[in-house]
């Protein structure tokens, strides 16, 4: 009897939990911009793992019979100025750009989560050291400091990552410390505290996933900025070196050729163009999906 | 509760201040009591008048600054102000533990409840996760938690208050702590619930011999649980007494004025008296009157109350009044 009763309460726990997941995606689903922006991203990351399939051969050989051909049958999108594909390229280039978002907010959630989390619990001395290099580095506007970063370290697609992802720390910093703010105050911290609990384990189980809305809605936004920012640099000439297919490299050297092929400009730009729109409507959707206080 | 056990806790003249823009706010101003094992103390004032505030010091849980705490406090011999950080740590929840105020936001919701309670376990002793999951279902069939199995699965949402806060009792009891400072455990509840509360908390303390001082604002609570009481008043200790004594022959006007202002059905067919109050407001820290801090509110004032502060006189063994009309 007592079996029943208990295994009867165990699925209602269970239904609650999926019931507000289920809530937070119906929210999501509701949201057609959002929807779209989660389909465009699926699409890039398919065609970055089936990038081989797509497209067979090598995306940097160079076929100068067939340089600046205009879209054909054979190639979509038409040819650059060494005969390459651009659908071929922007499929590979696809991969570069995932690799180059992902990577750059895990520099900024490594270095910024932990950061703010300590700025926010600590406050005093601590807060204000953390914080005035935060003002600095927020005083430069951001595409400027990452350009100053590569200056410092050189180019390449690892540094490249490093630094965009420098460049996007304060702004996670901000945005943990003012969510630690309010959460600190929190009774269950104190309960925490009074049990003998940790500081890192305070930081990191008691306040952490408290914040983690906020931070899962930035890190789609950083998402785009990021791809935006490599593919400035690359525009460039600083950022992933040719013949590398990067969509910001690609326009540059598209650059040239403006006016007799503007096919070669325009793609990519579509691409880099779709890329972050689509990371924006979904951190946007994300926002409203994980907030409660919006009801449907 | 004799002279001749050793208190297990022991303050001495503790003092603790806030460091604020207006200036220096003395939540509490001097005080002293003792506790001895395995018994119940209450701890019963107004609202702001520095109980809390007085738990929060013990455990050191107060942000210094911009808070200041001075004096001694003597846990089983050691004082735990002289002690650093990692040491008070290792004391929270292994030798003292809390229980607060507001069950309601006192549990983390992103954490199951089987988590928040094996904590303690855990970091004291030195249990793993899965002993440390299995002893928190066992304090929660020890504070009467039916099906404490799937219970201790679920997040705190699931649980209503009652419930919540005997999860809280089970995490402060799941290291057995000597010393159990219970700041309100019920005001937040309603009256069925908080019997049940009460009764539970005073059935876990005899079976494990812990102490508890018991800080409420409800003397009713008090008369069930405790055996000896300190009355505090604007961050003083003004009256101490074992129940009974307080019950039957309260000393300091403060203590008459509280009991007085215990709702008693039939009491105006009996007296003819309707519930008395006490008038006006404890005073803010900051405007501590001279002299006596309870006689801008006392009908028994003389003058000597307005620019002396009354001596604290000791009458017996945990009696002792802080009042000019028993000089």
């Amino acid at each position: 009897m007592t079996e029943i009763k208990e295994n009867n309460v165990c699925q209602t726990g269970e239904w609650v939990t999926e019931n507000r997941f289920r809530r937070s995606w119906a929210k999501l689903k509701r949201n057609k911009a959002a929807l779209v922006g989660g389909v465009l991203i699926l699409v890039y990351v398919l065609s970055a793992f089936f990038a081989p399939v797509l497209f067979p051969g090598n995306p940097s050989a160079p076929n100068l019979i067939n340089s600046l051909e205009t879209p054909t049958f054979k190639d979509p999108l038409g040819t650059d100025e060494l005969g390459r594909s651009i659908l071929g390229r922007i499929i590979y280039g696809s991969r570069i750009s995932l690799l180059i978002a992902v990577g750059v907010v895990s520099v900024g959630i490594i270095l910024g989560i932990p950061l703010g989390l300590v700025s926010g619990y600590y406050g005093g001395k601590i807060d204000f050291g953390i914080q005035r290099v935060t003002d600095t580095m927020l005083a430069f506007p951001g595409f400027l400091l990452a350009l100053a970063l590569v200056a410092v370290l050189g180019v390449g697609l690892k540094n490249t990552v490093i630094s965009i992802g420098i460049s996007m720390v304060p702004m996670y910093i901000r945005l943990v410390r003012g969510c630690v703010l309010s959460v600190r105050e929190e009774d269950y911290v104190e309960a925490a505290r009074a049990v003998g609990t940790r500081d890192v384990i305070i930081l990191f189980r008691h306040i952490l996933p408290n914040v983690m809305v906020p931070i899962t809605v930035q890190t789609s936004l950083s998402m785009g900025m990021a791809i935006l920012f490599a593919a400035g640099l690359g525009f460039l000439g600083i950022g992933v070196q040719p013949p590398t297919p990067e969509w910001g490299t690609m326009l540059g050297s598209a650059r040239s050729y403006l006016f007799h092929a503007p096919h070669v400009a325009t793609f990519p730009g579509i691409a880099i163009f779709l890329a972050v729109l689509s990371f924006n409507l979904l951190g946007d959707g994300l926002r409203d999906a994980l907030d409660p206080r919006f009801k449907i | 509760m004799s002279a001749h056990t050793k208190p297990l806790l022991e303050i001495k003249d503790l003092h603790t201040r806030f460091h604020t823009l207006d200036g220096a706010v003395k939540a509490v101003d001097g005080i002293d009591f003792e506790v001895y094992p395995g018994e119940t103390l209450g701890l019963v004032g107004e609202s702001g008048c520095g109980k809390s505030v007085t738990a929060l010091s013990i455990l050191q849980l107060l942000p210094c600054p911009p808070a200041e705490i001075q004096g001694r406090i003597f846990f089983e011999g050691k004082n735990l102000l002289d002690l650093g950080k990692e040491e008070v740590r290792k004391i929270r929840g292994n030798d003292i533990s809390m229980i607060f105020q507001e069950p309601m936001t006192s549990l983390n919701p992103v954490l199951r409840i089987g988590e928040q309670i094996s904590e303690a376990a855990k970091i004291h002793k030195d249990m793993t996760r899965r002993e440390a999951w299995r002893w928190a279902v066992e304090m929660l069939r020890m504070v009467q938690i039916p099906g404490p199995g799937s219970r201790s699965r679920q997040y705190p949402h699931k649980f209503s208050g009652g419930m919540r806060q005997r999860a809280m009792i089970a995490m402060a009891l799941s290291c057995n702590p000597r010393l159990i400072l219970a700041d309100e455990p019920t005001t937040a509840l309603d009256v069925t619930i908080q019997a049940q509360i009460m009764t539970l908390l005073q059935g876990l303390k005899d079976d494990f011999k812990t102490a508890i001082v018991l800080i409420t604002h409800d003397l009713g609570v008090i008369a069930e649980m405790a055996s000896r009481v300190v009355v505090m008043y604007a961050g003083k200790v003004v009256e101490e007494a074992p129940i009974k004594e307080l019950f039957k022959d309260p000393r300091h006007p403060y203590t008459q004025g509280l009991l007085g202002s215990i709702p008693v059905i039939g009491r105006k067919e009996r007296t003819g008296r309707r519930l008395q109050e006490i008038p006006g407001i404890v005073p803010g820290p900051l405007e501590t009157p001279l002299g006596c801090r309870f006689h801008p509110r006392c009908h028994k004032v003389i003058n000597r109350c307005c620019d002396q502060e009354p001596p604290m006189i000791q009458l017996a063994e945990h009696r002792r009044v802080s009042c000019w009309l028993e000089a």
